[in-house]
């Protein structure tokens, strides 16, 4: 059987073929998006999801997830914002404030409000002071302190529930919208005075009353049962702007309470809205998975008169969208669906190059799946679980593109239930299959597996030390003998294991004055160096051996993505947002000459295009000069000892070279054997010489998990 | 000022034996190192500087060089073709030309281009354009048939036009010429056919081309002696059609009219040609420098030992053939002055063919126009017009300047100022050129549709409707009588736009169509109709009343006018009340017409018609309800609109009905995908090959 699958493989002048496990079983859905706040001073972007789960994207560095806050099971986020320039605070059905420490990556702190749910949230123009809006229709007013919020005040108490909130640029007065009407406060006043409204408006014109602006319920002539004011946006110029569940946009004048113009753009609701800076254009998002784009034009082509005009239309989404969001060169959208959609506006885009197209995020960009490669295991991390699935086997062989009969399918062995309300963080099965690990916010867990024939069976190892609590990323050695931990507060924990027990052997303290965590980690194959990045400052390399720090590789602009150490040579290879990928030998402490070579000529335009960073990089075990590494849309295997690709040749050539001419394939025989046929691609590594594994997740087999989306009536329309 | 320099000779020994000089001279990615292909078998490189070749190259005997050598810029290789399908291509390291990368093409080959900043173009002499790139993945690709038998590639030339690659040639059928022009951004292909105009029997000996923004201009060097400009649009505004371009005389007489061979032309720059060929009948061949601008000789030398007509220039340097050498004669040109260009007025001799700078006298030919002979009145109008289309053409070859379209509002309100004061007078031709421009709105120019509803000019009116974004609705209305009213033979000789009616329209009267009854049920019951009971008393003829809806009741010019009006903007309240001045029966025949169109667009699942530019499923269903609400107590009085009201009524309910059972059989539908989703995705594990490449 061996011989005959020798002799099948050719071991042609290209990569060689592979079997690959192709799994799609790996039910992985991601949350829907319920919020997204744009932070324009670092030009990064906060996304709170439907589990809790609060992630940050770096819009500068490729639109690079660059960190995440693990969701709970109780803290369902309703309202995100920055404040105080870069502090990050979210608010939820839970009736909590959280205030998130972007350096740690964990929660500084949760406050309670005391309203009941909190449904709206914004921070005052000049970012010091919060306003929460409550279950019980409180407005709560919060200074914004160095350490921790305080609570200020409350505003007068409304009839329901305050779903949406905004200030006015000045600061002076604030909007909210609450269910079938608007209130506008004044903040400044100190007697809060109301009238009363029974049924049209009635203004008190003193500057201190609130005025009041009832929505009509009516929709399309059918009067529904309440209209609920989900998004308000305050102008400069006094114009409040509401959208509802009406499908209507509407714009008020809050100094007369009057009803200025009405847009009706849906026959669902209107869920979101966002202003941008410059208050020249705004966007909406629907239930029906469109974006409306509204701009102020002039209304003749010289005139200083302007008004609000729906410009474009996007459908970029299947179901509700929930949160938009709006930088000043794109329009940001997320809801229901799961996507992240980033959509620079053309007009505002100065150089027309590839960061002009529309980004659509998906997956996560850390990895979910990790995989034990004896025995030939995939360990699958989920919000609540973790499965663990063996491989099956096949003895047949073929040619490129064949499907093998499976004399073996594949095994689901074990689902593992996480204990508590809180997400997991990370998750890592060992080499050798008989360890698994994960950590959640607050608890780290460590199981040891025994396998007996086909039955396997998990024991817990019980009394973690203390010190180990949460981790952000975990690792074990090749040899399964030694347990890498990534605590937040920057500390890196060296365990060794034994037969079921463990010891703690050295914890390497983060740098003096830093405090940045570490969320990737690489060991070395032979278990001497370990490499440890945060997502700014550079890669730290550790000797296991010495305990101590060997170097740091110099820090590079561009968060990492994905590291990796080569056998025998030891070389560590980096993967950045913006693409780019290096060579660096931790031996000598420098750059690889290839890695030179190829930061001199520079990478293929196409593959610097890519709009999925580089989540995992493994090598060969006997073929040194081989790298595989791989994204959510292709795989690929940089052979070094070939010549590079430049922009003339062709990157990506789907085809298997047929009797073609020895000059088109000398020109067409470069370092990058790219495949593009699985995708989405979540996991991908070699099992052993001639073995793959691939993890693909299919949009569809999401879209089947998703809610129906809103009805659309496809004919007499 | 243009100054020839002293000519040096390029080879020691002679060409080879082709009596036609030379196949090519084409600058290698070195400057200073050409190309020289002769037409036997031989390659030559060489070094122009130091007069000496730097390689050679030839084919086996019993082989023939077929095509002129060029390099490829973006890899430093040559290609030639030899025996018309056999491409090689090989480095300036390679010896014998049987030993390089060679490829036989499954069709002969015309040209190589080669230019800076882009991939090698071959075009084939069928018209075909493939990149070398494309070619040599698989060289044995069918390679398709553009231009028509018996025509024959004449000339052809690459360059780029704002980093566009753009290829023309010329080709020749029976005595007619077609310019070709293809763009590879777009990869569209335009064809024009050559106008010669008075000189029909000319035969066009040499062409060269100079390319600006917007237009390449083709000079063509005629058999009678004279050069003609020829200007094609790079940026075409239909380039589906074959569209008929119009030379212009540029230069009288720069060669003797009956030389019948060494003839050559060759764009130096803006102002500037170099012709070859003799200048008198009894003189020797000759190169001369040409202002265009001023129409004068710059400078010229004698080639006493002839020449073949054929003229490169390539930097500073133009190459041509002196007896059997291939000579160089380096090439200045100062800025010209008008001294300078006055200078040498040459062909004192021949007071006939002197050459007549032909200024234009914009006052005279005002003046001509006003003229009060009855006689020679509308003849001078005739001429005035055409005057005014020859130097419009012009104006708009030039740039477009910001202003560009007040500039052209001006134009035309002052054509109009002339036809309100002269009657006969009315450039048609002119005025559409400048709706054409896509510059023009109604606002700009207010009085243009007026006049042409004057004069019922009814394709003015489709261009106006077609182009202008802001008629007013009671000229849309006024526009619609006219087209409703207008007798069938006179619409049958004008020269409307039909692209927005295919074939639907050209029905051919009294024709049945046998899938009407089908479509009036359309899986829908006619029986179960409750409007059967109101449509008793009309029972009688209610096929009849189909009948008449299938078949198209306007002819196709007719469709293509209303079809104008559907797809102009407007506003109801506006409009309703002009439409109430439409007389009854025209207001039937349109609605028989819209309802023609409504049944049309139901034939197919999409609800569109056919065509490039139909009228949409809504602007049909908008216009019915405008004529129904404007004219409705009209419409039911008249028998024959009653009968069409009906039938219309009963086929928008069955419309209806269709459109809720198919809303319903969707949710089915729906259900049926998703369980086949679930069945696809049993397909969740799977080991399969995969080989790296």
């Amino acid at each position: 059987m061996l011989a005959a699958g020798e002799e099948g493989i050719v071991d042609s002048p290209g990569m060689g073929e592979f079997k690959v496990h192709r799994v799609r079983f790996f039910n992985y859905v991601p949350s829907g998006i319920r919020c997204v706040a744009y932070n324009d001073q670092s030009n990064r972007l906060a996304v709170s999801r439907t589990d809790g789960t609060v992630e940050i994207y770096n819009l500068s560095a490729n639109y690079f997830q660059e960190k995440f806050f693990s969701g709970h099971e109780s803290r369902a986020t309703e309202a995100l914002c920055w404040a105080k320039g870069q502090r990050l605070f979210s608010a939820g059905l839970n009736g909590e404030i959280i205030e998130y420490d972007l350096q740690a990556l964990n929660i500084k702190y949760a406050m309670d409000a005391f309203g009941g749910p909190i449904w709206s949230m914004a921070a005052s123009p000049s970012g010091s002071q919060l306003l929460v809006g409550c279950e019980d229709g409180s407005v709560k007013l919060f200074q914004v302190t160095p350490e921790k919020i305080q609570f200020e005040r409350n505003f007068d108490r409304q009839k329901s529930r305050i779903l949406s909130l905004s200030w006015h640029p000045s600061g002076t007065h604030v909007a909210a919208g609450s269910i079938d009407y608007i209130s506008v406060f004044d903040v400044k006043s100190e007697n809060w005075l109301m009238d009363s409204f029974g049924d049209e408006t009635d203004f008190n014109l003193l500057g201190s009353a609130i005025h009041k602006m009832l929505v009509d319920r009516q929709y399309m002539g059918v009067s529904k049962r309440k209209c609920i004011i989900w998004g308000v946006a305050f102008l400069s110029d006094g114009t409040v702007i509401s959208v509802d569940s009406a499908g209507k946009v509407q714009f008020w004048d809050s100094a007369t309470g009057t009803l200025v113009k009405n847009h009706l753009i849906a026959n669902a609701d209107v869920q979101s809205i966002a202003v941008s800076d410059q208050e020249d254009s705004f966007v909406v998002g629907t239930a029906e998975g469109t974006v409306f784009h509204f701009q102020l034009v002039s209304v003749t082509s010289n005139s200083s008169e302007k008004q609000w005009v729906r410009t474009k239309p996007f459908q970029h989404h299947t179901h509700d969208v929930r949160a938009v969001a709006h930088s000043p060169t794109a329009l940001i959208s997320g809801g229901t669906d799961t996507h992240l959609v980033i959509r620079p506006l053309m007009e505002k885009v100065e150089v027309k190059n590839y960061d002009a197209a529309l980004r659509k995020i998906t997956f996560p960009h850390r990895r979910l799946v990790s995989c034990a490669k004896k025995r030939q295991l995939l360990l699958f991390q989920f919000a609540h679980h973790l499965e663990l699935w063996r491989l099956g086997s096949t003895v047949a062989t073929g040619k490129n593109g064949d499907t093998l009969p499976l004399s073996k399918d594949a095994d689901h062995l074990l689902h593992l239930k996480a204990k508590g309300p809180e997400n997991i963080i990370c998750s890592c099965i060992s080499p050798c299959g008989s360890w698994i690990a994960y950590s959640t916010t607050s608890r780290f867990f460590l199981y040891r597996l025994s396998h007996e024939h086909d039955n396997i069976s998990l024991q817990r190892v019980s009394k973690m030390p203390a010190f180990l609590r949460s981790a952000l990323q975990i690792l074990f050695s090749e040899d399964s003998t030694k347990l890498f931990v990534a605590s937040n507060q920057g500390s890196l924990h060296v365990i060794r294991l034994l037969e079921g027990s463990f010891k703690h052997l050295h914890t390497f303290q983060p740098q003096s004055g830093t405090v940045e965590s570490m969320c990737l980690l690489a060991v070395s194959p032979d278990g001497n160096w370990l490499a440890a990045s945060g997502t700014s400052a550079g890669v730290h390399v550790y000797s296991v051996k010495h305990l101590k720090l060997h170097c740091t590789v110099p820090a590079y602009n561009f968060p990492v993505t994905a590291l990796a150490i080569a056998p025998n040579t030891n070389n560590l290879v980096i993967a950045h947002s913006d693409q780019q990928v290096f060579e660096y030998s931790i031996p000598d402490k420098q750059y690889t000459e290839w890695s030179r070579t190829i930061q001199k000529q520079g990478f293929h335009h196409l593959w610097l295009q890519r709009d999925t960073p580089i989540t995992h990089i493994s090598f060969h075990p006997k073929r040194p000069m081989h790298i595989l590494l791989h994204d959510a849309y292709m795989f690929c295997i940089i052979d070094k000892s070939l010549p590079l690709p430049n922009d003339k040749t062709l990157l990506y050539n789907p085809l298997p070279p047929t009797n073609e001419s020895d000059v088109i394939r000398r020109r067409t025989a470069h370092a990058f054997k790219i495949s593009k046929i699985y995708k989405p691609l979540l996991f991908m590594e070699l099992l052993d010489e001639r073995t793959l594994v691939a993890v693909e997740r299919p949009l569809d087999d999401i879209i089947a998990q998703l809610p129906p989306p809103i009805k659309k009536k496809k004919f007499g329309t | 000022m243009a100054a020839l320099e002293e000519e040096f000779t390029l080879t020691a020994v002679p060409l080879g034996s082709g009596p036609d000089g030379p196949l090519g001279v084409e600058p290698s990615d070195k400057t200073d190192q050409f190309l020289v292909t002769d037409s036997g078998r031989t390659v030559i490189l060489y070094k122009v500087s130091d007069q000496k070749p730097l390689g050679s190259w030839s084919v086996k005997q019993g082989q023939i060089i077929t095509c002129p050598a060029v390099c490829n810029f973006q890899t430093g290789e040559f290609i030639v073709v030899h025996d018309n399908k056999v491409l090689r291509i090989w480095n300036n390291e390679d010896v014998n030309l049987d030993k390089v990368f060679k490829a036989t093409l499954s069709a002969e080959v015309y040209r190589i281009h080669s230019i800076q900043g882009t991939e090698p173009l071959v075009l084939f002499k069928e018209g075909a354009v493939r990149s070398l790139e494309a070619l040599l993945e698989e060289p044995q690709q069918k390679i398709e048939t553009v231009i028509s038998d018996e025509e024959v590639i004449k000339w052809t030339k690459f360059f780029m036009v704002f980093r566009h690659p753009v290829l023309i040639f010329i080709t020749e059928k029976h005595g007619n010429y077609f310019a070709y022009v293809q763009k590879f951004n777009s990869r569209i292909l335009s064809k024009y056919t050559l106008v010669l105009g008075q000189e029909e029997n000319s035969v066009i000996q040499s062409f060269s081309t100079s390319v600006d923004r917007k237009f390449i201009s083709l000079m063509s060097l005629s058999s009678d002696g004279c050069v003609y400009e020829t200007l094609i649009p790079i940026h075409p505004s239909d380039p589906e059609k074959n569209q008929r371009v119009v030379r212009s005389l540029l230069l009288k007489s720069a060669v003797s009219g009956n030389a019948r061979s060494g003839v050559g032309l060759m764009v130096l720059d803006q102002d500037h040609l170099a012709v070859l060929g003799p200048p008198l009948p009894t003189s020797k061949e000759c190169l001369s420098i040409w202002n265009i601008k001023f129409q004068t000789l710059q400078t010229s030398k004698e080639l006493p030992q002839g020449t073949s007509g054929q003229l490169w220039y390539y930097g500073e340097n133009l190459f041509m053939l002196h007896g059997k050498f291939l000579t160089v004669i380096p090439y200045k040109c100062e800025v010209s002055s008008l001294a300078g260009a006055l200078g040498k007025l040459k062909h004192s001799q021949d007071p006939g063919t002197h050459a007549i700078p032909h200024f234009v006298n914009w006052e005279a030919s005002q003046e001509s126009g006003l003229g009060s002979q009855n006689s020679e009145q509308s003849k001078r109008i005739k001429e005035s017009e055409k005057h005014i289309e020859v130097e419009l053409r012009k104006f708009l070859a030039i740039k477009r300047t910001p202003d560009f379209h007040t500039i052209i509002g001006d134009t035309v309100i002052g054509l109009l100022e002339r036809c309100k004061t002269e009657p006969s007078f009315y450039p048609r031709n002119s005025l559409m050129q400048l709706i054409q421009t896509h510059v023009l709105s109604y606002s700009l120019c207010p009085g243009l549709m007026e006049i042409a509803l004057e004069k019922t000019d009814v394709q003015m009116l489709q261009l106006c409707l077609q182009q202008f974004p802001d008629i007013p609705e009671s000229v849309t209305c006024a526009c619609l009588k006219i087209f409703l009213g207008i007798g069938d033979d006179s619409l049958q000789e004008t020269d409307i736009n039909m692209e927005s009616v295919s074939d639907y329209a050209n029905t051919v009267q009294g024709e049945k169509m046998e899938e009407q009854a089908e479509i009036l049920q359309n899986g829908f019951n006619l029986e179960e109709d409750n409007c059967e009971n109101c449509a008793q008393q009309l029972s009688a003829k209610p096929q009849a009343a189909v009948e008449e809806a299938a078949l198209c009741p306007v002819i196709p010019k007719r469709a293509a006018l209303l079809n104008a009006i559907l797809h102009s903007a407007y506003s109801e309240t506006f409009l309703l009340p002009h439409l109430k001045g439409i007389p009854a029966q025209h207001i039937t025949l349109f609605l028989q017409y819209l309802y023609f169109l409504y049944l049309k667009c139901s034939e197919n699942v999409t609800m569109t018609l056919p065509g490039i530019h139909p009228p949409t499923l809504n602007q049909i269903m908008d216009w019915i309800c405008l004529l129904l609400d404007a004219n409705f107590t009209v419409v039911v009085m008249i028998p024959e609109a009653k009968r069409l009201l009906l039938s219309l009524y009963k086929f928008v309910k069955s419309q209806i009905s269709i459109c809720s059972e198919l809303n319903k059989i969707e949710v089915g539908f729906r259900e049926l995908q998703k369980l086949n989703q679930e069945k696809n995705n049993r397909e969740l594990y799977s080991i399969e090959v995969l080989e790296l490449f």
